[in-house]
């Protein structure tokens, strides 16, 4: 099967803004939150959004305690 | 409108009531139980609301709540349940609030008992509170006075964001006597007198921006700004804002200070004395907070006669420390004064004057 | 590409002082959400408290008034009483309703005061450093309760709502949770019923969010989220009290 990721919803996380709390993480049904390497300017590990077969649920923006998830569409 | 008969603590709630004010909240208490009882029938005929609360603590945060919106707002109490709502005055005081407080003062320490005294003095108008605050204080020694100063109490409450208190005794608050009751806002003496209109109040930000009314200064160095604009604030009252009435001041050679019930009851002394041809004068400070300090030093140059000051409370030497911190030495400073329930009467004071004069 | 998820209006757009994973920054932010939907934004007037939320004005967007530690809903008592035309709301943490202010949450809630209280319950003190809560559990390790809170010294968790929901005056309770996205949109129909009580002047409503306190439960945030659900919603039911 082959995924047309472009038409797909996409997750924008606002690095500086993230805290680190991985609860986007956890919750995220399709698995396409993972940590970055590279560290914000609070010294925290934030999360990033990888491109995969996202269905637009939302989780990650309603559960992030700091407003820093985007959805686009 | 002609003169009517009424009671200390009725004629604080009629003067709030013409003043204008339309929130009452106010716990139970000996001896100005006449105020919520005369609050709980007159605020709902004017449209006003009237607030039997669960303490003290809530009622003055309500008042904050009232003030915060922009109404007019009292709270009443007598001593003991004063010092509970001493948090409350102090949030409104740093918030920059609007908002007056009535003490009937009772006697002390602890639940003390429900006889006039003095001994809050301290509490009213060294800030009773915690921070760096102060409350304008105002003291009345007649019924009239009584209504008039709660005019008086409103106006300046607005004029300066701040808490205004009224420091009666048990007495007052007791005490009938005819008095005129006027309808119309009373102007305040200040000649810097600005239209009042309250564009902080929180009223839901409908067409401008958000109010916010706090007394909260996290950051470093926000909170001591925010303190040098209240002192300059207080400067300001200090120099604007004292009140007094003086009687035989310029020719005496003894002189007494005494405020509220004293204030009068020294006023009776003083005309025995007169019989007696000894020259006695009076300074009977209306407002205690900013003391009348002015009065003092034009006393000092004007009066050449002047051998002792006599200060007469209901305590044991409250006022006292204002008027030795006014005298700084340079006339001797006596005292008179009874407390726990007892009253000076004229007659002591009179042996008082003639051991001293 | 269009914007499928916005931040309400309602909401000022900066990073909160609340430490990562604290379920404050959650509750804020659906509150706004309800206030932009409801259309009241210009009616509210927020009263926030004493406690880690004491700066909570700093987020929203319309006008708010300071209370003293626990006066909250008094002081809510007073604007809403002069200013009936407005929606006035308290948000108020475990210490602030349940303990400072457990005289004050009573009696405006048996007065039924036409207000409505977001009251959020994370078992612990967090402003002033991780001290025992009236609402914290049995066996909690608290800064004040260092060998578990002890029924015999330190009583039970305090289930106010419960407590509340006896009195004639009070029109909805529910408590909630913020512990998954479920449970977040639970929580905010939750607020927005307790809001529209108030629109139809039913009398007092209040919200108990569980939220939780990584910081001071010594969990890691997704560990947190996992102790709320094995073990503080036992304590804490959830679902409608009242």
């Amino acid at each position: 099967m082959i995924y047309n990721f472009k038409t797909m919803p996409k997750v924008k996380i606002n690095r500086e803004r993230c805290k680190g709390c991985q609860l986007c993480l956890i919750y995220c049904p399709k698995g396409l939150i993972e940590k970055d390497k590279n560290l914000n300017k609070k010294g925290i590990q934030p999360l990033v959004f990888r491109n995969g077969e996202c269905n637009g649920c939302k989780f990650c923006a309603i559960i992030c305690p700091d407003g820093a998830v985007e959805i686009y569409k | 409108m002609g003169k009517i008969l009424i009671n200390g603590n009725e004629a604080i709630a009629e003067g709030a009531i013409r003043a204008g004010c339309r929130f009452f909240a106010g716990y139970p208490i000996t001896p100005q139980n006449e105020i919520p009882a005369y609050m709980a029938k007159r605020m709902p005929e004017i449209g006003g609301v009237f607030i039997q609360p669960e303490s003290e603590l809530a009622a003055i945060s309500m008042v904050m709540g009232a003030s915060a919106s922009g109404f007019r707002a009292i709270t009443t109490s007598s001593s003991p349940g004063v010092s509970l709502k001493q948090e409350g005055i102090s949030y409104i005081a740093g918030a920059q609030l609007p908002a007056v407080i009535v003490n009937i003062m009772r006697a002390g320490p602890g639940l003390g008992n429900i006889w006039p005294a003095q001994s809050d003095y301290f509490q009213a108008t060294k800030g009773g509170g915690h921070g760096d605050y102060r409350n304008i204080v105002l003291a009345p020694s007649t019924v009239q006075e009584a209504f008039d100063l709660t005019l008086l109490a409103f106006e300046l409450a607005d004029i300066y964001r701040n808490p205004v208190m009224i420091l009666g005794d048990g007495m007052l608050g007791q005490m009938m006597e005819p008095i005129t009751i006027s309808d119309i806002k009373r102007k305040p003496d200040s000649k810097d007198m600005v239209p009042l209109d309250k564009p902080w109040a929180l009223t839901g930000c409908r067409n401008r921006k958000l109010n916010l009314v706090a007394s909260f200064r996290m950051r470093e160095g926000e909170m001591e700004k925010r303190n040098l604009e209240l002192q300059a604030h207080y400067k300001e009252i200090v120099r604007k804002e004292q009140r007094y009435e003086a009687f035989n001041e310029k020719e005496a050679e003894i002189i007494i200070v005494a405020y509220g019930t004293m204030g009068r009851i020294a006023k009776g002394a003083i005309k025995r004395l007169e019989a007696d041809n000894k020259k006695v004068g009076l300074i009977r400070p209306i407002g205690l907070w900013p003391f009348c300090k002015d009065v003092f030093t034009k006393l000092f140059k004007d009066n050449a006669t002047l051998k002792k000051i006599l200060v007469v409370e209901m305590s044991y030497g409250q006022m006292l420390e204002d008027v030795e911190l006014t005298v700084l030495g340079r006339y001797p400073v006596e005292f008179f004064g009874r407390s726990g329930g007892g009253v000076p009467t004229e007659e002591e004071i009179v042996k008082k004057v003639l051991e001293l004069y | 590409m269009e914007k499928i998820y916005n931040l309400p209006e309602s909401l000022i757009d900066v990073s909160t002082h609340y430490c990562p994973g604290c379920g404050h920054g959650i509750v804020h932010r659906i509150i706004c959400e309800v206030i932009d939907e409801l259309n009241i934004r210009q009616k509210i007037i927020g009263v926030a408290p004493i406690g880690c939320a004491v700066i909570a004005y700093k987020y929203w967007d319309f006008d708010c008034c300071e209370a003293a530690h626990g006066r909250a809903l008094a002081v809510a008592t007073g604007i809403k009483r002069v200013r009936p035309a407005n929606i006035v709301f308290t948000y108020q943490g475990d210490g602030d309703l349940a303990a400072i202010g457990c005289a004050e949450t009573i009696h405006a809630a048996n007065r039924g005061e036409n207000l409505t209280t977001i009251f959020i319950n994370n078992a612990i003190y967090g402003m002033t450093g991780g001290q025992m809560a009236p609402t914290t559990l049995l066996t909690q390790k608290t800064a004040t309760t260092p060998a578990g809170r002890d029924a015999k010294l330190e009583g039970y968790p305090l289930k106010i709502s419960e407590l509340l929901a006896q009195l004639e005056g009070v029109a909805y309770i529910e408590r909630t949770s913020t512990d998954s996205p479920k449970a977040v949109l639970i929580t905010k129909k939750a607020i927005k019923e307790a809001f529209q009580n108030q629109i139809d002047g039913k009398g007092f409503s209040m919200v108990e969010v569980l939220s939780p306190c990584p910081t001071y439960w010594g969990l890691k945030p997704v560990d947190a989220v996992k102790w709320m659900r094995e073990v503080m919603i036992k304590e804490f039911p959830l679902g409608r009290i009242k």
